[in-house]
């Protein structure tokens, strides 16, 4: 059964488009898999490396405008923009990593969402390079029907679960979790700490990276309060791994779609739509203190509390 | 060369006057750190909401935004004690993958205020118009030939006074009480702090209240030289936690000293270079202090005292 799951969820994937989605459905299914594939990038370096970022709106931001100005300045197709983001957002993530890897546990979240915000300042000011607060806009988009960007994400998505997989089943996953335990003792085992935590950043980044230069091809339209939006990227990323499960394969992509349908349904009722974020808050605190390991992590938890209520129905 | 130097030293005092504001919300986050080992991020949301006790206090009762001082620092005590004791203390004892669950706690009570204080106020830009807001001081005032004109105002004056009065006084609480004492002792060592029956439980729900009276306190103090809206939390955080990087991890000294560098050095940035960097040179500061000096102010002033 273990084995044949994920084949199950790939082809249930592939064949989704044919059974007749309203293009507003696939939108969300795009958005769903686009925020999965953050997920999974945050969750190799949060979750498996142990170091929370808040600031992965920064890799994000970077990919979708490195997309964004291929197109606006050097006159090409802003799909370039996936290829080219992987060395760009690689070396941004060692300058990253350079500055933000000396500070451990919560001040590397901190210094990490100082970067996401010092991006969306610089980004904002720049008003030759990035086009300032007016954004870049694709004059025209590559297809009107919404298939063929639903299978690149699809293909961008199961590339990076697949990327991940392997690695974390290599020497390097071993590593990564060592270090998450516990830095010190793993640094006396003559594990360079440094070198691999790097490695998961920049891995990470790029993923996001690749994501954020989706976005841009997508949507059409990126400006420095969208892309790099702290509340929107950055949180809603680590929501999407908290809800869903840190540390396992499938929590992002579960995290992801209880997260985008929860945002739209909440956006859709007038009465709601202001609080979303009050909502997402009380979310998270109810994640934190009664599911501390997601869904997927605690799902054991999870089905107790189900069959608890059926016994008491029961009698 | 007058003017030029008439705009160094106005910066200048501008940018002391703000680091010495800025110190008091910094200290309030080092203590929570350094007693808790956790960082606040709702410590921007904590400064909004006293921010906004006193701005109803002065548009429903005309209570003068110095005065609810009085007001707000209790009140946002107590709120600190209760977020401290029914949320973030039994995140303590839950047992989870990620260590950092308390400061993604954090962000989750930071997202409710700021979104709260949306839905019930609007995100309208608010201030209080204070008759002694125009108030300034003038050099020439004081001394009929000075070469250059220098002005200070009044409510950035006062607000400036309060915040080193208060400061002081925190330093005689921590310096002088049993209460302060027990603080210090369990930010330094919490198992030494316990077997010598210090009850550090109570200690971290103590601390955590008086760093939100602090961070309190402050909003107060900003009020009546800055304006007032919802998402300005978020701003403010970022600051506390760079002033606590400057100055050295749960240092008070270095918070105070990391306050007015960080007040200094923004004032600089938003004369020389225009407002919008502001929030950039905070970060090259950050940046900065990272790679040049990862201990922070407080590393100088211990080599200082034991380099001989």
């Amino acid at each position: 059964m273990k084995k044949v799951l994920p084949l199950i969820v790939l082809v249930c994937l592939i064949i989704l488009p044919f059974i007749g989605l309203s293009s507003y459905l696939v939108h969300i299914v795009i958005l769903v898999i686009t925020y999965s594939m953050i997920g999974m990038g945050w969750n190799l370096l949060g979750g498996y490396c142990g170091q929370v970022s808040f600031g992965h709106a920064a890799f994000f931001g970077v990919g979708a405008y490195t997309a964004g100005i291929l197109y606006s300045k050097l006159g090409l197709s802003a799909w370039w923009g996936i290829l080219v983001s992987v060395p760009v957002v690689g070396a941004f993530s060692l300058v990253i990593g350079f500055i933000c890897l000396r500070l451990r546990g919560p001040y590397f979240a901190l210094a990490t969402l100082a970067m996401g915000e010092v991006l969306r300042v610089t980004s904002e000011n720049l008003v030759k390079f990035t086009g300032g607060d007016v954004g870049i806009l694709l004059r025209e988009r590559t297809w009107v029907q919404k298939t063929w960007y639903y299978y690149i994400i699809l293909l961008l998505a199961v590339g990076a679960f697949l990327l991940i997989k392997r690695t974390i089943e290599s020497k390097f996953g071993y590593y990564f979790v060592s270090i998450r335990e516990d830095q010190d003792a793993a640094e006396s085992l003559g594990i360079d700490t440094t070198f691999y935590k790097t490695i998961a950043l920049c891995l990470s980044g790029i993923l996001t990276g690749i994501a954020g230069a989706f976005y841009t091809n997508y949507m059409g339209y990126i400006d420095p309060k969208v892309v790099f939006s702290l509340h929107d990227i950055s949180i809603v990323t680590i929501m999407v791994v908290m809800v869903g499960g840190v540390a396992t394969y499938w929590g992002p992509a579960i995290g992801a779609m209880i997260m985008v349908l929860l945002a739209e349904l909440i956006r859709s009722n007038p009465g709601l739509g202001a609080a979303h974020q009050t909502l997402f808050g009380i979310l998270l605190i109810f994640i934190i203190i009664f599911l501390p390991n997601g869904i997927a992590g605690d799902y054991r938890k999870v089905l107790r509390l189900f069959r608890a209520k059926k016994v008491s129905v029961a009698r | 060369m007058a003017i030029q130097v008439e705009l160094f030293l106005q910066t200048l005092i501008a940018g002391i006057l703000l680091g010495g504001l800025y110190a008091l919300i910094g200290i309030g986050m080092t203590l929570i750190m350094g007693v808790m080992k956790i960082i606040n991020l709702a410590h921007g949301e904590l400064m909004m909401v006293a921010m906004y006790i006193a701005y109803w206090l002065f548009t429903l009762l005309h209570l003068d935004p110095y005065l609810s001082l009085f007001v707000a620092m209790p009140a946002l005590f107590f709120f600190g004690v209760a977020l401290q004791k029914y949320l973030i203390n039994p995140v303590l004892k839950v047992d989870s993958i990620l260590p950092e669950n308390q400061v993604i706690l954090t962000v989750g009570i930071a997202m409710v205020l700021a979104n709260l204080a949306t839905i019930f106020f609007t995100s309208n830009y608010r201030s209080t118009p204070v008759d002694y807001a125009t108030k300034a001081f003038y050099l020439t005032d004081f001394w009929k030939n000075a070469p250059i004109e220098l002005s200070l105002s009044f409510s950035w004056t006062l607000s400036f006074l309060m915040a080193v009065i208060i400061t002081i006084a925190l330093w005689f609480f921590l310096t002088r009480t049993d209460t302060g004492k027990s603080i210090r002792a369990t930010a330094q060592d919490l198992d030494a702090a316990l077997l010598m029956g210090v009850n550090v439980g109570k200690m971290r729900v103590a601390t955590f209240g008086i760093g939100c009276a602090l961070v309190g306190a402050a909003g107060c103090l900003f009020l009546p030289i800055y304006y007032l809206f919802p998402s300005l939390g978020g701003q403010f955080t970022l600051i506390a936690f760079v002033i606590t990087i400057l100055g050295g991890l749960g240092s008070t000294v270095g918070a105070i000293i990391g306050g007015v560098i960080l007040g200094i050095f923004e004032s600089m940035t938003a004369t020389y270079l225009g407002m919008g960097w502001a929030p950039v040179g905070r970060f090259l500061i950050f940046v900065a202090a990272l790679i040049f000096l990862p201990g922070g102010v407080a590393s100088l002033l211990r080599k200082q005292k034991f380099g001989k």
